[in-house]
C-alpha cells in the first residue's frame, strides 16, 4: 500500500534473536497503531521438552509439585513421541510482564505468528477483559505461585509428602468450586499473603492454651435452634472448607487456600475461551496482513502463515469423524471478523440486527466487544446471522423422556435467535458444571454437612460423584451428604461415609 | 518494549519430580506390568523400556460433572438437511445427539486406559526394586587391594608429566596482564603522543617519545612469558575402590534330556541375572560352561543353541569352573557368581562328587551360587545332595525349582530379595 517499497524483514525460515526483536518491534508498532493496550512482553525461547514441562504444569510458570502434573507430563510426552499430537506453538501466561513462550523449532514465520497472537492478541485480552481484570492480578501471580510452591514444599518437609498430597488431591477434586461467582474477590499479593499467614500462625501459637481443653464442653448451648448454618447456601466449597472445616490443621487450610487462589486465577480462562482465542486469532491475522501490506514480509512468509492460520480455524461438521464440538478459535475469529465487516460494509440484515454497530468505527466496536463480555454474553450479543449461516449451525433438543431427538432451530430467519440463545447457553458455566452448594451443617450434633445439587434441566450427576464426595469428606472430617434435587424434590442421595442400606432406606422414606 | 530471553539452556526436566511422584503413586500397577513383561518378552528383548497400562479409573482425578440423561440442547455446526421440527432417531455414537462432544470434554478423560512408556532405566529400577546382591558386606570387610586415581583439582607443584598446560598458560596470562598493565597504559599514551608529534613535524619530541616507547616495550618484554609461579599440575588422589567387577558363571546341562524350551527358560534366568549384576558392577563378564558328560567353555551362541546328546556328569562343569577361577579370576579381584541350570538329571554316582566340589572348592570363593532345576518331575539325586549343601551354606548357596515360564521371575525374585541384616 503506502510504502510497499520497504524491503522485507527476513528472507528464509530461520530465526535469530535479532529477527525476533525486529519483528516484535514492527508488530508492536502496528498493534499500537490499532490501539491495542498490552502489558509489557517477555518473550522466552524454549526447547520442545521445556514446552512439555510448561504444558504439564497447566501453564503455570512455577508450579508446586504434585503427581497429577507428572501424569499430565507422561501423557503429553507419550503423545508427542508418537506423533499423535503436535505441541502448541505457544503458551502465554497472564502476568505482568506477560510471558510468552516461543519454541526453538519454529520457523521465523511461526515465531512472528506467535508474537502477534500471544504477545499482542492474548496480552491485550488479559489486560482488557473485565473478568481478567476482576479475578486475576497479573502483577502478583508469579510471586504468588512462587510463594505457593515454597509453602507446599515446606509443608512436605514438615508433614510428609503423602499427607500433603492427600490434601492436594482432595482440593483438586473441588477446584472448580473455588470461586464466588457473584462476589468480587480481593486481588492476591504474595507479600500480604505471607504476612497474613505468619500472623495467623502466630495467633494460633499465642492463643494455644492447654487449660481450655480441661474445661467442660458446654458453651455451645447458647446457639439458638432456628439458626441454620450456613445462613445462606455457599457455592464456594473450597472457601467454605478453608474457613469452617473443624479438623483441618492450619497448614492444611493454607493449602486449601492456595488451590482456591490458583482456581480463581484460572476462572476467567474457563469462561472466555471463545473470546480469548478468537481475539488473539483475529489480531494475529490483522497484524500480519498489515505487515504484508507494508511490504515487510515476503509472499512465502504469507503462504506459510496462512496455511497455519487456516489449519487452526478448521471446523469439522457434526458428522465428521474428527468433530469435537465447536472450535473456539474458529467461532471467535468468525464473530470478530464479522463484527469488523458489519462495521465496514453493513448489509440491510446487519442494520436490522445490529443497529448500533452497523457502520460504526470497528476500532471502537471490537475492543468494547472484548472488554465487557464473557463467552456466554458475547455470543448472545454478537453472533450474527451470517456467522450462523456460514457455520450452518442448528440446535437440537435431547430429552431422555422423548423417543427421538428434535431439531429445535436451524440457521434460517425464524431460527437465528433461538440458535444463538442455545449456543450462548452452552457456554454458560451452569450448563457445563453441576450447581452444588453447601446448604446445612449440623452444628449441634454430629457436624454432618449437606450439599445440595440443583439439577439443571433434570441432568443428573456423573459417575465420579461418590469419589469426589470422598475427597470432600476427607477435608470436612465428618459425614457428608449430597442431595440431588429437581424442583425442590430430592432425586438421589449420596453419602460419605456410605450408610448401611437400612439406614439409607429410612432416610429415603 | 519487550524483553527477549533465551531459556533454552535452563535446567532440563523440570517435570522429573512430578513424574517420579506419579510413578511412585502407581508403583503397584507398574510393577505388575514389569513382571508381566519379563515373562512375556522375547529373550533378547530386555534392553528397552516397557509400556505400562493403568486402568483409566485408577488414575482419573474425579470432579463433579453431569452424567447422561435429563434434557439438554446442543448446537452443532455443519447442518446439511435438517429443518426445524425434524425428529432424529437416537444413535449411540456419531449422530448429533449420541456423542455430544461438549459433554465429552467436560467429563474429562473418561475411562480410557492410561498408557505410558517407562524408560529402560526406570524399567530396570522397578524390576530390581527390592532385590539386593547377597553377601556384599563380606567382600567389603575383607578389604581389597584395588585403588583408582581420581582427578582432584590442581596443585602448584608436581612432576613435569602432570603439567596442566592449559591451567599454566592461564595463570601466566593473568600474571602478565597484571604486571604489564601500567606499562601498557603508558605505552599507549606515548604512541598516541608520537603520532601527534609526527603529524606536527615536531622531530625532537618525536625522537624523545620513540626512546620512551622503546624503553616501555623493553619493560613489557622483560616480564617473562612463563614463570615457575605459573605452573599448575594436575592433582590425582588415590581412592580405594570397592571391587567392582563381577564374573558370572553360567553352567548348563545340554544333555539329550534338555529340550529347547527348557534352555529358553534357563536363558531367561541367566539374562535376568546378567542385567542384575550389570547394575551393580562396572564390569561384568560371563563365562558359559556347558556340559553333558564332559564340560566345555563356549560362547553364548553355542551355549544356547547347539545341540548335544549323551549322558550327564555335572561335576565335570564344576571342575571346569574351578579351573577357570584359578586361572583367570582371582577371588581377590572378582566377585564371582555361579548359576547352574539343569533338568535335574545326573549320573547317580556323580552327585556326591558335586556336593564335595561345591563345598570344598567353589563355595569358599564365590559370592553366591544359585541352582535352578527346570523340571516338572520329581527331584532326583542331585537335588537331594544339593539340599545338604544348602543346609550347610545357607548364605552362599540356594536352589529353586522352575516348572514353567511364569515362575522365572518369581524364583529370581525369591533368590535375590533383600534380606534383613540379621
Amino acid at each position: 500500500m503506502s510504502n510497499r517499497q520497504r524491503s522485507p524483514l527476513c528472507d528464509g525460515s530461520d530465526w535469530t534473536f535479532e529477527l525476533i526483536e525486529t519483528f516484535d518491534q514492527e508488530i508492536g508498532r502496528i498493534a499500537e497503531s490499532f490501539g491495542l493496550d498490552t502489558y509489557r512482553n517477555q518473550i522466552e525461547v524454549i526447547r520442545s521438552d521445556q514446552m512439555m514441562d510448561a504444558y504439564a504444569s497447566i501453564g503455570m510458570p512455577v508450579g508446586y509439585n504434585h503427581w497429577s502434573f507428572g501424569k499430565q507430563f507422561v501423557e503429553v510426552d507419550r503423545n508427542y513421541q508418537r506423533g499423535v499430537m503436535g505441541l502448541a506453538y505457544e503458551i502465554v501466561i497472564n502476568s505482568d510482564p506477560c510471558i510468552s513462550y516461543l519454541m526453538e523449532e519454529n520457523s521465523m514465520t511461526m515465531q512472528a505468528l506467535v508474537i502477534a497472537h500471544a504477545c499482542y492478541g492474548h496480552n491485550s485480552f488479559f489486560k482488557g477483559n473485565y473478568l481478567f481484570r476482576t479475578w486475576t492480578d497479573a502483577t502478583a501471580i508469579i510471586d504468588y505461585l512462587l510463594f505457593a510452591k515454597k509453602y507446599i514444599a515446606s509443608c512436605e518437609e514438615r508433614h510428609g509428602v503423602t499427607e500433603v498430597e492427600e490434601v492436594l488431591d482432595s482440593c483438586h477434586a473441588l477446584m472448580n468450586y473455588g470461586v464466588d461467582r457473584y462476589k468480587r474477590p480481593y486481588p492476591i499479593s504474595a507479600e500480604q499473603e505471607k504476612r497474613r499467614q505468619a500472623e495467623r500462625a502466630e495467633y494460633v501459637q499465642r492463643n494455644l492454651n492447654d487449660l481450655w481443653r480441661t474445661l467442660p464442653q458446654a458453651q455451645s448451648i447458647h446457639c439458638d435452634d432456628e439458626n441454620v448454618f450456613p445462613e445462606e447456601p455457599q457455592e464456594n466449597l473450597l472457601y467454605f472448607i478453608e474457613k469452617n472445616a473443624p479438623l483441618l490443621e492450619p497448614w492444611q487450610r493454607e493449602i486449601v487456600r492456595i488451590v482456591r487462589k490458583v482456581a480463581q486465577y484460572f476462572y476467567p480462562q474457563r469462561q472466555t475461551q471463545v473470546m480469548n482465542e478468537g481475539w488473539a486469532t483475529f489480531w494475529h491475522y490483522t497484524l500480519l496482513n498489515q505487515l504484508y501490506d507494508e511490504g515487510l514480509v515476503t509472499d512465502g512468509f504469507m503462504l506459510e502463515f496462512l496455511s497455519s492460520h487456516s489449519a487452526v480455524l478448521i471446523q469439522p461438521g457434526f458428522d465428521h469423524p474428527g468433530y469435537n464440538g465447536m472450535n473456539p478459535y474458529a467461532l471467535g475469529f468468525a464473530i470478530y471478523s464479522d463484527l469488523k465487516r458489519i462495521c465496514q460494509s453493513p448489509t440491510d440484515e446487519d442494520r436490522e440486527w445490529f443497529p448500533d454497530i452497523a457502520g460504526a468505527d470497528w476500532l471502537t466496536v471490537l475492543p468494547a466487544a472484548m472488554r465487557d463480555f464473557k463467552d456466554e454474553s458475547f455470543i448472545q450479543q454478537f453472533l450474527s446471522p451470517k456467522v450462523m449461516r456460514d457455520f450452518r449451525l442448528f440446535g437440537i433438543l435431547d430429552d431422555d423422556k422423548e423417543q427421538e431427538i428434535e431439531v429445535k432451530a436451524i440457521h434460517d430467519y425464524c431460527g437465528y435467535r433461538q440458535v444463538r440463545e442455545l449456543l450462548a447457553g452452552q457456554y454458560n458455566l451452569g450448563d457445563r458444571e453441576p450447581n452444588i452448594q453447601v446448604v446445612r451443617v449440623n452444628v449441634e450434633g454430629d457436624r454432618s454437612l449437606t450439599l445440595e445439587h440443583t439439577q439443571h434441566r433434570r441432568r443428573p450427576l456423573g459417575k465420579t460423584t461418590d469419589s469426589v464426595l470422598k475427597h470432600f469428606h476427607r477435608l470436612w472430617g465428618f459425614p457428608v451428604t449430597l442431595e440431588s434435587t429437581w424442583q425442590d424434590e430430592v432425586v438421589t442421595r449420596h453419602h460419605c461415609p456410605e450408610k448401611d442400606s437400612k439406614e439409607a432406606d429410612k432416610d429415603a422414606a | 518494549m519487550s524483553y527477549i530471553v533465551d531459556r533454552r539452556l535452563n535446567a532440563k526436566n523440570k517435570s522429573t519430580v512430578n513424574r517420579r511422584r506419579f510413578l511412585d503413586r502407581y508403583k503397584k500397577h507398574i510393577k505388575r506390568a514389569v513382571s508381566d513383561a519379563v515373562n512375556n518378552r522375547s529373550i533378547t528383548d530386555m534392553e528397552r523400556g516397557e509400556e505400562v497400562v493403568i486402568p483409566g479409573d485408577d488414575v482419573s482425578e474425579p470432579v463433579f460433572h453431569h452424567g447422561s440423561g435429563g434434557s439438554r440442547s446442543i448446537v452443532h455446526p455443519g447442518n446439511k438437511e435438517f429443518v426445524k421440527g425434524d425428529r432424529i432417531k437416537r444413535s449411540d455414537g456419531g449422530g448429533p445427539g449420541g456423542g455430544g462432544a461438549g459433554e465429552a470434554s467436560n467429563s474429562g478423560e473418561g475411562v480410557d486406559e492410561f498408557v505410558f512408556q517407562l524408560s529402560h532405566e526406570e524399567f530396570l529400577d522397578f524390576l530390581f526394586d527390592d532385590l539386593a546382591l547377597p553377601n556384599l558386606t563380606k567382600r567389603a570387610l575383607k578389604g581389597n587391594a584395588s585403588y583408582k586415581y581420581e582427578h582432584a583439582g590442581f596443585t602448584t607443584d608436581g612432576v613435569p608429566a602432570k603439567l596442566s598446560v592449559l591451567r599454566s598458560l592461564k595463570a601466566s596470562k593473568a600474571r602478565r596482564i597484571a604486571l604489564t598493565g601500567e606499562a601498557r597504559k603508558l605505552l599507549k599514551a606515548a604512541e598516541a603522543k608520537r603520532e601527534e608529534a609526527s603529524n606536527q613535524g615536531d622531530e625532537v619530541s618525536e625522537r624523545r617519545l620513540a626512546l620512551e616507547i622503546e624503553l616501555l616495550e623493553r619493560r613489557i618484554k622483560r616480564v617473562p612469558f612463563l614463570d615457575t609461579n605459573d605452573l599448575r599440575y594436575n592433582l590425582h588422589q588415590k581412592r580405594p575402590l570397592p571391587t567392582s567387577q563381577a564374573v558370572m558363571f553360567c553352567l548348563m546341562d545340554v544333555s539329550g534330556s534338555m529340550d529347547q524350551q527348557i534352555k529358553d527358560m534357563a536363558k531367561r534366568f541367566y539374562l535376568l541375572l546378567y542385567m542384575f549384576l550389570k547394575r551393580h558392577y562396572e564390569r561384568t563378564e560371563i563365562v558359559f560352561i556347558r556340559h553333558h558328560t564332559v564340560a566345555k567353555e563356549v560362547d553364548e551362541q553355542e551355549f544356547f543353541y547347539s545341540r548335544e546328546t549323551g549322558g550327564t556328569v555335572v561335576s565335570s562343569a564344576l571342575t571346569l569352573m574351578q579351573e577357570i577361577v584359578e586361572a583367570r579370576y582371582s577371588p581377590n579381584e572378582w566377585n564371582i557368581y555361579g548359576a547352574q541350570a539343569s533338568d535335574g538329571d545326573n549320573w547317580n554316582d556323580d552327585s556326591p562328587t558335586c556336593r564335595k566340589l561345591l563345598e570344598e572348592s567353589i563355595l569358599p570363593v564365590v559370592q553366591y551360587f544359585a541352582y535352578v532345576e527346570i523340571t516338572k518331575r520329581n527331584h532326583q539325586a542331585l537335588w537331594q545332595e544339593y539340599e545338604q549343601v544348602a543346609e550347610s551354606h545357607p548364605d552362599t548357596f540356594a536352589q529353586r525349582q522352575i516348572a514353567e515360564v511364569g515362575d522365572i521371575f518369581a524364583v529370581f525374585h525369591d533368590l535375590f530379595q533383600k534380606r534383613d541384616a540379621a
